[in-house]
């Protein structure tokens, strides 16, 4: 029996989950669906005034990625759970870590890349556009993967719970404060002529310290969930 | 005279050492609470900008105070409880959660009735505000997973990860609400400066602060032997039936 490498597994892992959800592309599609809609229906609740709009435009839109990522966490662990491919990897030689790493670059890719390229987009119905947008795209870029990770910890601890659904949303938000504050805050400084820079680099600092603790987190949850 | 600390980890033999130590904290506690809300309400002198309404700090500074030590100590002891896997530190874990959040809660509340007369509002999204409300939520969160889970060894180990998960993210949310916006005042005492308020202002709130401290001592030890008595309802101790002897009378 070959031993695979570390990479080759991790690797495997990605491959895996991005098949299951082209397979299933209703469930990808329906995060996205979801966001397009709760951002709609800002402007049809405070009213049509661009200025109104341009204002809270960073905010709606940064909430509506944090809900979009928080509705498809379940997605991340539960079907593996339940069909038991997750007490499998587990059992992996490659630290479980690692492995929750890849599974959590999949769910990125299938429901936060969506939302980051669906993003200009949705950024014009609010009247944001030049530099605001571009960083928009860019604090989403960089956000929405800690997002993923973060997330990760939630779903991993609630596998199995009974009320799993909503219990991971209460422990989940309060994580994801400072991100939704970075996140928008580089949008409206860039929109003040301050320049996004520094809510930026806040949120990559966020990226690399949840890249070096989520995985081992989550994957302390998920042993306790499977033991 | 050395003593065997390790002996205390036991259930069994914590149960009625805290039982003896619960009154000494209480009586300690409600003494130097009634000092410092003497001090604080007929010796401290009025501010001279803020009239009597700020004295509304010694309690709510020392609540303040208390909610975020209680959160890391929760941490603490959850972390120990993972690393060596003892069931009491799991206990004491479970025991700091309600105290804590009662702690935040009161913060917030003083808050509020101090903000009205003095910012005019009983709520603004200030940077200290909003970070205290977020660690009530995150107080919440770590006992509403705990009742979620039926398997106890599950809940204890979960929650335990998800206090450690905290604690590394309430300073990050500290420092993120405090460079979003900031209203409240300045900190009036701050270790590298030295206090800026009168010394009878300082003196009644450590007092207070003391007082908190001692209280949450004593109503944790009550409540962590409560979570004794339930969870080992039927002791497995030993062969001899009475090992909590208070306990069974109890019953």
């Amino acid at each position: 029996m070959n031993r695979s490498s570390m990479w080759e597994v991790v690797s495997g892992i990605v491959q895996r989950d991005l098949l299951l959800a082209m397979r299933r592309r209703s469930d990808a599609a329906m995060s996205v669906f979801f966001l397009v809609i709760v951002v709609s229906l800002f402007p049809l609740g405070v009213g049509p005034e661009p200025a109104v709009l341009r204002i809270i435009g960073p905010g709606v839109l940064w909430v509506a990625a944090l809900l979009a990522c928080l509705l498809s966490l379940s997605r991340v662990f539960t079907a593996d759970y339940i069909d038991g491919a997750l007490e499998q990897m587990v059992l992996v030689p490659q630290p479980l870590s690692v492995l929750v790493a890849g599974k959590v670059f999949a769910h990125w890719v299938i429901s936060g890349l969506p939302v980051v390229l669906l993003s200009p987009l949705l950024g014009l119905q609010f009247g944001l556009g030049g530099e605001p947008l571009g960083v928009l795209v860019l604090s989403l870029l960089l956000g929405t993967p800690t997002l993923s990770m973060i997330g990760a910890i939630g779903a991993a601890l609630v596998l199995g719970v009974r009320g799993s659904g909503l219990l991971v949303a209460l422990l989940v938000l309060p994580l994801y404060v400072p991100v939704l504050i970075f996140g928008a805050g580089a949008v409206t400084s860039s929109m003040a002529g301050i320049g996004g820079e520094a809510n930026l680099s806040l949120l990559g600092a966020c990226l690399v310290l949840s890249l070096f603790l989520a995985p081992w987190a989550t994957a302390a949850a998920l042993r306790i969930a499977l033991e | 005279m050395s003593v065997n600390w390790s002996k205390y980890s036991s259930p069994q033999a914590f149960y009625p050492l805290a039982g003896r130590l619960i009154p000494w904290f209480a009586v300690v506690a409600v003494a130097l609470m009634g000092v410092g809300l003497y001090m604080g309400f007929f010796v401290a002198p009025t501010d001279f900008q803020q009239g009597e309404s700020y004295r509304i700090i010694f309690v709510h500074v020392p609540a303040a105070w208390m909610s975020m030590f209680l959160y890391v100590v929760m941490a603490v002891w959850a972390g120990i409880a993972m690393g060596l896997n003892a069931r009491l530190s799991f206990m004491m874990a479970q025991a700091i959660a309600p105290t804590g959040a009662m702690f935040t809660f009161l913060a917030l509340l003083t808050g509020a009735m101090w903000g009205k007369p003095t910012w005019g509002a009983w709520w603004v999204w200030d940077a200290r505000l909003t970070s205290e409300l977020i660690l009530l939520f995150q107080y919440a969160g770590v006992m509403l997973l705990r009742t979620s889970i039926d398997d106890l060894r599950r809940a204890d180990r979960s929650s335990a990860v998800f206090s450690l998960v905290g604690v590394v993210n309430v300073p990050i949310i500290y420092f993120s609400v405090q460079w979003w916006n900031t209203l409240h005042q300045g900190a009036s005492v701050s270790m590298s400066t030295g206090s800026k308020m009168a010394a009878t202002m300082l003196t009644a709130m450590l007092l207070m602060t003391v007082a908190f401290w001692l209280y949450s001592i004593a109503v944790i030890l009550a409540r962590a032997r409560c979570i004794m008595i339930e969870r080992e309802s039927q002791p497995v101790w030993d062969e001899k039936p009475a090992v909590i002897p208070e306990a069974v009378e109890a019953r």
